[in-house]
C-alpha cells in the first residue's frame, strides 16, 4: 500500500505500485488536468510536483511518492491564481491548451527553486515541455512576468 | 442568408441544448442558393442551424458548431455575433454543438469538418446578420414594454435605452416580451452596425477557455468518463494493410486490471482505408496503465501484407524519377520548350520533402457507447459529422442513430478530421457490451497515422540576358491523399494541385508549365496543417532564390518581378479547368498577385532587409498564398561555426483580408512559425520494409523552446480590410521553411534542397 498526500488530501493506493503517477491521478482520482503526451518523459505534458519539485508523472511510479506531497495543476492554487497562472492569462499563452498544465507546473517549479531565473535558465528548464501549437514566445514572456511577482 | 426566425418557446429546441426565454435561429445557406432560400423563408418554417439565446438573467448563449483545436474558433465566431447584438462579452457563454452536418452545413460546403482554415470566412456574414437580428428583436421587445416607438429604442452594452425618457432595461428584462416578434427580411432586414462602431470585431480578445486552460479544467478527448466505461489500447500492424496472423494474449491477461483481449477485424481487402478502423489486437481494462502493460505483453505474429516494398531507401528515388518524368501537364502557358531553347541560361534543381506526421500534443482519443440508442460518441474530433458516419458504418446502424459530442481538441492539424480512432472505440464497445474509450499513444500516432505526403520537385527555368525569367517549369510527384478512397490513384487530385502548385503565383512569367508525375500510394497519406502548400512553397521560393543568384540580382526584387502586380491571376487562361480554390468561387476569392507582392515588400521593410549583416548572419524571405491569404516571412538566422542555428528574429506579414480577432491572428501566425520550424529542421518520417521507423519524440523531434524563434513579429496588413475574410490557421506555415533556407544561403552560401535541414549544415 502507498500513502500519498495529493493536493492536500491523504490517499491510500492498494494497486500496482509501479503504476505511474500520471495514470493514478487521471484514472483513479479523476484529476484530468495532468495530460498524457508521450509516456517517455519527452514532452512534459504530465508534469506535476512531488515535494515541490517537478517530475514527469508518466515515468514516476506511485511508489516514488509514498509518504510525499504531490501537487497537480488542480492543486497549484485553490483559485487558479498562482502567479504563473495569472501571467499565463495576461500573456494569452494557450492555443489548444493541452500542453499548458505541464508548462505551468514546470514554470512554477523553476520559480520555486530559482525566483530570478536568467533567460538561458528559463529556456533550459522549459525546453523539456513541448507545445505543438507553438506558444513558446508567450510562455517565455509569461515566465519572466511571473518571476517578477514571486 | 435566408430568414432569421424568432424561435422563442418553440418545442423543437428542446433537443438542441439551447435554452432561454428568447431564441433566434437562422438558416445559413451559400450565396448561390440565396434566391431560392429567400422565397422559401417567406413560408412558415425553415430549419434553423445557428442559434443564439438570451435567458431571463440576460445570459447570452451562442452556438459554436466548429471544433476548437487552438485556432480560437470558440472565441472568434461568437465575438462577431456578440458585437452585432451589442452584448457584453462578460455575459456570453458558448455552447458547443454536436455533429450534425444537415443542420450546421446544409449546403454541403465543409461537412462541418473544421479544416481548411475556413470557419471565419464561412461564418462572418451570417453571424453578423444573426447578431443584428437579435438586437432588433430586443429593441422591439423593449419598445413593447414601454409602449413607445421602436425607433426610439437602441441597444448598447447589454442594455436597451429609450432616447426620450432615458429609461433603460437589461437584455434579460425584455426577453419575456420577445415571443412572436418577426425578423423582417430583404430590404427591411435589421441593419448591420457600421464597422466604425464595432466594439469586438477587430479588437484583441483572449480566448474564452483561457481560465480553464490555465487551471487544468479544460476537457479534452480522454478527460471525459461515462459510467461503466472501459479503457482500451490497440496493437496495430506495423505495415499499412498488414494483418494479424496469430496472437497469444495469455501474458497480457495476467496483468492486474486487464479484462479482455479481442481482435478488431482488419480492413477488408476490397475496402479503401478512408477513416475506417485499421484492425488489430485490443487490450481492454479498467485503467490506462493496465492496458498499456497488457499490450506490451501481447505476442503477435503479423502478416505484413502488400506494402513491404515501401522503403525510403528506394521510394524516395522513385519519387525523384517521377518528378523528372512528369507526364501530366496541369497548367500550361506559352511554350516553355521554345523559351528554354532561346534562353541565355537554363537552370535546374531538385527539391525533396519527406513524410511528416501531425503529432498534436493530445494523441487521438474517443469514447463510444455502441449499445445506447442513440449511439453515443464523445471525441476530440475536427469532423463530428463524419465521425458519426464512419461509426454508423462500423456498427451497421443508420447515421441518424448516432450522436457525436465534441470535446476540446489538444491540437488537430488535420489528424483529427479522420475518425478511425472513434471507429475502433465503436467496434470494441459493440464487442464487449460496455462503453469504451480508445486511447492512442504517441507511438500509435507516429507509426499508424495519416502521413503528410513525401514529395519530389524538379524545377527548371530559363533566364534571358538581362536576368529575367522567360520560362518556369515545375514538375512534382507525391503519393496522393486520394489514395485513402482510391488506393490505385497514381496522380494528384485538383485539391492537391490547388494547394499552391497549379496556382503558382509567378504570374509575370510568360511561359510556365506545371506538371505532375506518378507515384504509388503505399501508406495512409492524409492532410496536415497547410498540406501540399508546404513543399510547393519550399521548392518555388528556394528555386527563385537560386535563379536570382545565377542572374546576379537581388532576390527580393527578383521575386517581386516574378509575381508582378496584376490585380487578378486567371488560371483559366492557362488552361486550368478546375482551380479548386479551396472550395470557394474565384469571383469571391480571386488569386491576387498584387497582394502577394505587397506582403513581400512589407516583410522586406519590417525586417530591415538590405542592411549589412555580420558574418554568419543571414536574412531570407519567402512568400506564399494559401487558403486565400497572403503571407510573407523574413527569417534572420545565425549559423554558428559548428553548424547549429539561432533565429533571433522572424517577421511575418499577413494579409488575411477582414479579420475578427487580431490577437487570434497573431497567435496563429506565431504558432505557424514554430510549426514551420519543425518542418524545416526536424520533420522526417521514413519507412523500412513498409514500417515507419520513428516512434516518439526522441526519434521524431519537434521544435522545443531551445531551438524556437522567440521573437516572431506578426504584422497584419491593414490596407485590405474591405476584402473577404481569408484563412489564418494554415497560411503562416508554408513560407517559413523557404525563408529560413534562403536565410541560411544568405549566411553561408549553402543550398538546402532536401528537408529536414537536420545536421546538413554540421557536415559542411
Ligand atoms: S507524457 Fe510524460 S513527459 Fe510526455
Ligand atoms: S497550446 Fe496546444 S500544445 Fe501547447
Amino acid at each position: 500500500m502507498v500513502s500519498i498526500r495529493i493536493n492536500g488530501v491523504n490517499r491510500r493506493f492498494h494497486g500496482d505500485p509501479n503504476m505511474p503517477l500520471l495514470w493514478y491521478v487521471r484514472d483513479e482520482l479523476g484529476l484530468t488536468g495532468t495530460k498524457f503526451g508521450c509516456g517517455m518523459a519527452l514532452c512534459g505534458a504530465c508534469t506535476m510536483h512531488v515535494d515541490g519539485g517537478a517530475v514527469r508523472g508518466c515515468v514516476t511510479p506511485v511508489s516514488f511518492a509514498d509518504g510525499k506531497e504531490v501537487t497537480t495543476i488542480e492543486g497549484l492554487d485553490s483559485e487558479g491564481n498562482h502567479p504563473v497562472q495569472r501571467a499565463w492569462r495576461a500573456h494569452n499563452v494557450p492555443q489548444c491548451g493541452y500542453c499548458q498544465s505541464g508548462q505551468i507546473m514546470s514554470a512554477a517549479s523553476l520559480l520555486n527553486r530559482n525566483p530570478d531565473p536568467s533567460d538561458d535558465e528559463i529556456v533550459a528548464e522549459m525546453a523539456g515541455n513541448i507545445c505543438r501549437c507553438g506558444t513558446y514566445q508567450r510562455i517565455f514572456a509569461a515566465v519572466r512576468t511571473a518571476a517578477q511577482e514571486v | 442568408m435566408s430568414g432569421i426566425q424568432n424561435l422563442s418557446r418553440r418545442d423543437f429546441l428542446k433537443n438542441t441544448g439551447i435554452t432561454g426565454a428568447m431564441v433566434l435561429g437562422a438558416q445559413v445557406v451559400p450565396s448561390p442558393l440565396l434566391a431560392g432560400a429567400r422565397a422559401q423563408s417567406t413560408g412558415a418554417s425553415i430549419q434553423p442551424n445557428l442559434f443564439v439565446s438570451i435567458a431571463g438573467d440576460g445570459m447570452v448563449t451562442i452556438t459554436c458548431s466548429r471544433s476548437e483545436m487552438g485556432q480560437g474558433v470558440r472565441t472568434g465566431i461568437p465575438m462577431i455575433l456578440a458585437d452585432e447584438l451589442e452584448a457584453d462579452w462578460q455575459r456570453v457563454k458558448i455552447w458547443q454543438a454536436p455533429g450534425d452536418a444537415e443542420k450546421y452545413d446544409p449546403a454541403g460546403k465543409d461537412g462541418q469538418n473544421t479544416d481548411g482554415s475556413r470557419s471565419t470566412r464561412h461564418h462572418l456574414d451570417v453571424m453578423r446578420e444573426l447578431g443584428a437580428a437579435g438586437r432588433y428583436v430586443l429593441e422591439q421587445a423593449a419598445a413593447r414594454k414601454w409602449g413607445v416607438d421602436p425607433g426610439e429604442v437602441y441597444a448598447k452594452d447589454h442594455r436597451l435605452y429609450h432616447t426620450g425618457s432615458g429609461r433603460s432595461f437589461d437584455f434579460g428584462d425584455v426577453v419575456d416580451a420577445a415571443a412572436g416578434i418577426e425578423v423582417p427580411a430583404g430590404a427591411d432586414a435589421p441593419k448591420l452596425k457600421d464597422p466604425s462602431r464595432w466594439k469586438y470585431i477587430g479588437r484583441d480578445m483572449p480566448v474564452v477557455d483561457n481560465y480553464d486552460m490555465s487551471t487544468g479544467g479544460a476537457d479534452f478527448g480522454a478527460d471525459v468518463t461515462i459510467p461503466g466505461m472501459k479503457i482500451a489500447v490497440v496493437a496495430r500492424a506495423p505495415v499499412y494493410r498488414g494483418k494479424v496472423k496469430s496472437f497469444d494474449a495469455a501474458e497480457a491477461l495476467k496483468v492486474q486490471g486487464v479484462e479482455q483481449v479481442v481482435e478488431i477485424p482488419p480492413l477488408p481487402d476490397d475496402k479503401p482505408a478512408e477513416f475506417r478502423a485499421l484492425g488489430g489486437i485490443a487490450v481492454i481494462g479498467t485503467n490506462t496503465w493496465s492496458v498499456l502493460e497488457g499490450r506490451r505483453k501481447l505476442a503477435i505474429e503479423w502478416d505484413d501484407g502488400p506494402n513491404t516494398a515501401h522503403d525510403s531507401s528506394t521510394y524516395d528515388d522513385q519519387l525523384r524519377a517521377a518528378a523528372r518524368d512528369g507526364g501530366h501537364v496541369i497548367r500550361d502557358r506559352g511554350n516553355v520548350d521554345e523559351a528554354f531553347a532561346a534562353a541565355d541560361q537554363v537552370l535546374e534543381a531538385e527539391y525533396f520533402v519527406p513524410y511528416f506526421i501531425h503529432t498534436p500534443m493530445e494523441p487521438p482519443a474517443a469514447i463510444v457507447d455502441a449499445n445506447a440508442r442513440p449511439v453515443k460518441i464523445v471525441a476530440a474530433t475536427q469532423s463530428p459529422n463524419e465521425t458519426r458516419q464512419y461509426v454508423a458504418e462500423a456498427l451497421g446502424v443508420d447515421k441518424s442513430e448516432v450522436e457525436c459530442q465534441v470535446t476540446l481538441l489538444g491540437g488537430g492539424f488535420g489528424r483529427k478530421s479522420k475518425p478511425d480512432f472513434a471507429c475502433e472505440a465503436a467496434i470494441l464497445s459493440q464487442m464487449t457490451g460496455s462503453p469504451v474509450r480508445v486511447q492512442w499513444t504517441r507511438e500509435d500516432e507516429i507509426r499508424n497515422g495519416y502521413y503528410h505526403a513525401a514529395s519530389a520537385h524538379r524545377m527548371k527555368a530559363g533566364l534571358d540576358t538581362s536576368g529575367k525569367v522567360t520560362a518556369w517549369h515545375h514538375s512534382g510527384a507525391w503519393p496522393s491523399l486520394i489514395g485513402l478512397w482510391a488506393p490505385a490513384a497514381r496522380t494528384g487530385h485538383p485539391i492537391e494541385y490547388g494547394l499552391g502548385l497549379i496556382d503558382t503565383p509567378y504570374d509575370a512569367v510568360p511561359n510556365l508549365r506545371i506538371e505532375n508525375g506518378e507515384a504509388d500510394v503505399m501508406i495512409r497519406v492524409g492532410w496536415y496543417r497547410s498540406v501540399n502548400n508546404i513543399q510547393h512553397a519550399f521548392a518555388m521560393n528556394c528555386f527563385a532564390n537560386e535563379l536570382a543568384a545565377a542572374a546576379g540580382r537581388d532576390p527580393v526584387e527578383f521575386l517581386l518581378e516574378l509575381i508582378g502586380e496584376a490585380e487578378v491571376m486567371d488560371l483559366a487562361k492557362d488552361g486550368v479547368e478546375d482551380p479548386w480554390n479551396y472550395g470557394d468561387s474565384v469571383e469571391e476569392w480571386p488569386i491576387m498577385p498584387k497582394r502577394l507582392s505587397n506582403v513581400l515588400r512589407v516583410a522586406a521593410a519590417k525586417s530591415g532587409y538590405g542592411k549589412p549583416m555580420p558574418a554568419g548572419h543571414g536574412l531570407g524571405l519567402a512568400c506564399h498564398r494559401s487558403f486565400h491569404s497572403y503571407v510573407a516571412t523574413a527569417v534572420h538566422v545565425v549559423v554558428r561555426d559548428d553548424g547549429s542555428l539561432h533565429i533571433p528574429q522572424v517577421d511575418m506579414v499577413v494579409d488575411c483580408g477582414r479579420y475578427v480577432n487580431p490577437e487570434g491572428v497573431k497567435k496563429q501566425i506565431e504558432g505557424a512559425a514554430i510549426y514551420g520550424n519543425t518542418v524545416a529542421r526536424h520533420g522526417l518520417i521514413s519507412t523500412t520494409r513498409g514500417a515507419v521507423d520513428q516512434s516518439n519524440f526522441h526519434d521524431y523531434p519537434v521544435t522545443r523552446m531551445n531551438d524556437a524563434p522567440l521573437d516572431v513579429r506578426v504584422h497584419i496588413v491593414e490596407d485590405f480590410v474591405h476584402l473577404r475574410p481569408c484563412g489564418v490557421g494554415e497560411p503562416g506555415v508554408p513560407p517559413y521553411t523557404p525563408a529560413l533556407v534562403n536565410a541560411i544561403h544568405d549566411a553561408t552560401g549553402k543550398r538546402i534542397r532536401r528537408l529536414p535541414i537536420g545536421d546538413q549544415l554540421k557536415s559542411a
